[in-house]
């Protein structure tokens, strides 16, 4: 509890910097809006119309003072309220970073783990190879070879968005549309997880009780699953936070090649076309998401390893 | 054991859910159903409140204004009007309406529903003019009043004579939006719109579509189509890709270098020039282009047939002037672009004594309009340091860069891109060649040029009704403005769009709109 309120300062502290930083980069929401028309009469009194004639710690303030009221305020680029948005965008969002999060956990610990185990071995150089491309990668670009391939050429999978456009809209569907993008964002967070995974594994089976154990003549399958994994974890367990993270802003990227409604592509968007109040609605959502992450990960540490308790 | 059974058994539904998908999705599609892939998700669907082209795009289908630009030309024609007549001193426009038009809500169209219309954006006491804001209503800035005559005619009185006013009224800012509807949705009417359209909007999902259906109604006659989706596709590569893949019918704006990925048969690529124009501000107040022979060496330094060739890959036409050719009206045929000669550029600089000079040139990343700004950026720099200037290219992103360039280039550049498209021949050189046009002023003469007979020109055909002596205006301005080379012309978009085999009757507009209503599909 204690720690879920210390959180609310960092939250605080994240959305004065984006309002400040978007305030101080050249270039204003009329102008956006007006194009090459922002004369700077209109700009006026297009700022009028949208409150932004104010000083900025003023608007801040508003901005603050109705969020603690619910209120999130209109997008003015979208016409609509922000929250609407966001909850929206933020549903595919965590859809696709967890489908890919859940993938690029298992797939890592399991592949790192078999590495670790057949250590030298031609899998394991197989392995460690296809793991550093898999690094290597710029994920937009995998994600593009893999329209290219699986969607244009072979048409096993639809090219871009959540849902079919017409029909559709169950899970099936959302299924089929998940496939391609999440194993493209899931694959180098994968790697990394299975690099980190086999060198802990490694370290744990050099330890003392594991030769024990295998002196006992325990089967070397079950070795590596309750007594080398169960205490690997621990250490596996800080990079899959810090990799939450990363699957989380991977998936801009991600959003845009596969036209996936979430909330990377929204901010995006919002930025470029300085919509401040927006940026900041997607701003909050995902800073308290990271929070959350954080704190998930070190309750969960506390729970797997007795000496931090 | 009875778990797992369950477990199989779901899995089965949902394989056959997913067969049925596949199926019903195919049936439904080639059912007459239009897929559009569009650029961008709108903002929204109110024609008073938007400015993007991608908006239009929708808007066009779903509404009418009082006039509209006859098929293939930017000349305007009776849509919801069927006919006008203007006063002797080009004030007073009166238009008789269209009878027994309903709008999509069912309420019908009357003078009452077009005074609303106008009121709404430009009076700011009127009951919803908080539904705005309304960026573009300065096109209508010069009327001072709307009056209902009787059911069936409407008066417009404008506070002076404004030539451009019956094409504002063609463009999307002047359609005609059902006022019961904006009463019941108030800010929430741009996703709940009803015009008069061929099409009535169905359903709009964030971020994954626009669906419009037929108007049985339709004054003007039915849709071609049962219903028209659009779908946003930011990615250019991803729209190419959907278009490859048969997820959409129709694409616009396909990125020059892909083009080539549609040659096949299966597949109608279709091209129309627009009333676009891509120029380089040249900074006439100070450095070596206050200099007006400097400023035509430049014009003919830049090779221009290999910009629009090679980087633009045939999308655009070399410009000659000011003014683009799809004015057909307004253009003065006699107008030949600056060939491409270096050496008589190099002549023109020795003759002003600018060897060597340094240029700032403001270059974009992107923009709307702007084409490929960088590599033509790149590829006019080399061209202006083979005649012996050094450029030095700064670059912003679009909106940064509005925001350098509006203010006027004095002090920071010598140079910079810029591409407008209007929707009449005034627009333009009126809000960025004339002397009161200078950035000061609140225009766009960010190069402040001047010359006194050009504004002479443009305020003598802004007060012309008569379209015959504005064309002759429009073409004296042509020639002279050319010759003063206040801008480098560079190139004439042609906008293009492509269609898979099953879309028949599809053409692009002059005006860059998007007419569904006349395609059909089998």
């Amino acid at each position: 509890m204690n720690r879920l309120l210390s959180a609310i300062p960092v939250v605080l502290g994240i959305t004065i910097i984006v309002f400040l930083i978007i305030s101080l980069i050249p270039g204003d929401p009329a102008t956006a809006i007006l194009g090459s028309y922002a004369t700077p009469e209109n700009v006026a009194k297009i700022n009028k119309d949208l409150g932004l004639d104010k000083s900025l710690p003023e608007r801040y303030l508003i901005w603050l003072g109705n969020i603690i009221q619910g209120d999130f305020g209109r997008s003015f680029s979208l016409n609509r309220p922000v929250i609407d948005e966001v909850m929206e965008r933020f549903n595919a969002t965590l859809i696709l970073s967890g489908t890919a999060f859940i993938l690029c956990s298992f797939l890592g610990i399991l592949v790192g783990t078999i590495s670790a185990a057949r250590q030298y071995t031609l899998t394991d150089k197989f392995i460690t190879f296809i793991v550093l491309i898999g690094i290597s990668i710029p994920s937009f670009f995998l994600g593009m070879m893999m329209i290219l391939t699986f969607a244009v050429r072979l048409k096993l999978f639809p090219v871009s968005g959540m849902y079919a456009i017409w029909g559709g809209g169950d899970l099936p569907d959302l299924i089929n549309h998940l496939v391609m993008p999440s194993i493209a964002l899931a694959i180098v967070a994968t790697g990394v997880v299975a690099r980190i995974s086999r060198n802990a594994v490694l370290e744990i089976l050099r330890q003392d009780y594991v030769r024990t154990a295998r002196a006992k003549g325990v089967k070397e399958r079950s070795i590596l699953i309750s007594h080398v994994l169960r205490v690997a974890i621990v250490t596996i367990l800080p990079v899959l936070g810090l990799q939450a993270g990363f699957v989380l802003s991977g998936s801009v990227y991600i959003e845009i090649v596969f036209q996936w409604p979430g909330v990377g592509r929204m901010l995006v968007d919002a930025i470029l076309k300085r919509d401040i109040i927006l940026v900041q609605g997607g701003v909050v959502f995902v800073s308290i998401c990271y929070v959350f992450f954080n704190i998930a990960v070190d309750v969960l540490q506390r729970v797997l390893d007795p000496r931090i308790r | 054991m009875s778990n797992l059974r369950k477990y199989a058994q779901n899995l089965k539904k949902s394989v056959a859910a997913l067969i049925a998908f596949v199926f019903f999705g195919f049936s439904a599609q080639a059912n007459d159903i239009l897929v559009v892939g569009q650029i961008a998700e709108p903002k929204a669907l109110d024609p008073a409140a938007v400015t993007a082209v991608n908006d239009f795009r929708i808007l066009m289908n779903i509404y009418d204004g009082l006039v509209r630009y006859k098929d293939g030309t930017l000349e305007v024609e009776p849509a919801l009007a069927e006919s006008w007549t203007i006063s002797d001193d080009g004030t007073v426009y009166t238009f008789n309406l269209r009878s027994g038009v309903t709008f999509h809500d069912g309420s019908s169209f009357d003078a009452e529903d077009v005074k609303f219309n106008f009121d709404r954006m430009l009076d700011e006491n009127h009951p919803y003019h908080d539904t705005g804001p309304f960026p573009l209503s300065f096109f209508f800035s010069a009327i001072s009043s709307v009056d209902v005559i009787d059911a069936s005619t409407v008066k417009f009185t404008l506070n002076e004579p404004y030539a451009p006013f019956l094409s504002n009224l063609a463009y999307p800012t002047g359609l005609i939006v059902s006022p019961d509807a904006v009463m019941k949705h108030g800010k929430d009417f741009g996703r709940n719109p009803s015009g008069t359209g061929a099409f009535q909007f169905e359903e709009w999902k964030s971020n994954e579509r626009v669906v419009v259906t037929r108007n049985a109604d339709h004054w003007d006659g039915q849709a071609g189509v049962d219903a028209v989706i659009f779908r946003p596709l930011t990615d250019g590569n991803t729209r190419v890709a959907e278009m490859l893949a048969g997820g959409i019918d129709l694409m616009v704006e396909v990125p020059p270098t892909s083009l080539s990925e549609f040659s096949g048969s299966e597949f109608t690529v279709v091209e129309q020039a627009g009333p676009h124009v891509w120029f380089l501000i040249l900074n006439a107040k100070e450095g070596p282009f206050a200099d007006k022979k400097v400023r035509q060496a430049a014009n003919y330094a830049i090779n221009k047939e290999a910009i629009v060739n090679d980087v633009l890959e045939g999308t655009a036409a070399v410009a000659a002037g000011p003014t683009p050719p799809a004015f057909a009206w307004a253009y003065n045929n006699d107008l030949e672009p600056y060939p491409y000669d270096p050496e008589k550029a190099k002549a023109l600089i020795a003759e002003a004594g600018a060897e060597g000079a340094e240029l700032t040139f403001y270059v974009t990343e992107g923009g709307s309009g702007m084409l490929d700004p960088v590599a033509m950026g790149t590829a006019i720099q080399a061209d202006l340091e083979a005649v012996g200037f050094d450029v030095k290219i700064e670059t912003y992103e679009w909106n940064s860069f509005l925001g350098e360039v509006n203010p006027g280039l004095e002090g920071k550049a010598d140079m910079a891109e810029m591409a407008w498209m209007t929707n009449d021949p005034d627009t333009l050189p009126f809000l960025a060649l004339r002397t009161q046009s200078w950035p000061e002023e609140g225009g766009f003469n960010s190069g402040y040029y001047s010359n006194p007979a050009v504004d002479e020109l443009l305020n003598a055909a802004r007060s012309s009704t008569d379209q015959a002596e504005r064309a002759r205006l429009y073409q004296e301005m042509q020639v002279i403005v050319q010759d003063d080379a206040p801008w480098v012309f560079v190139a004439n978009w042609k906008q293009n769009a492509v269609t898979n085999s099953s879309v028949k009757n599809f053409n692009l507009q002059p005006s860059f709109f998007l007419l569904l209503k006349d395609v059909e599909k089998n």
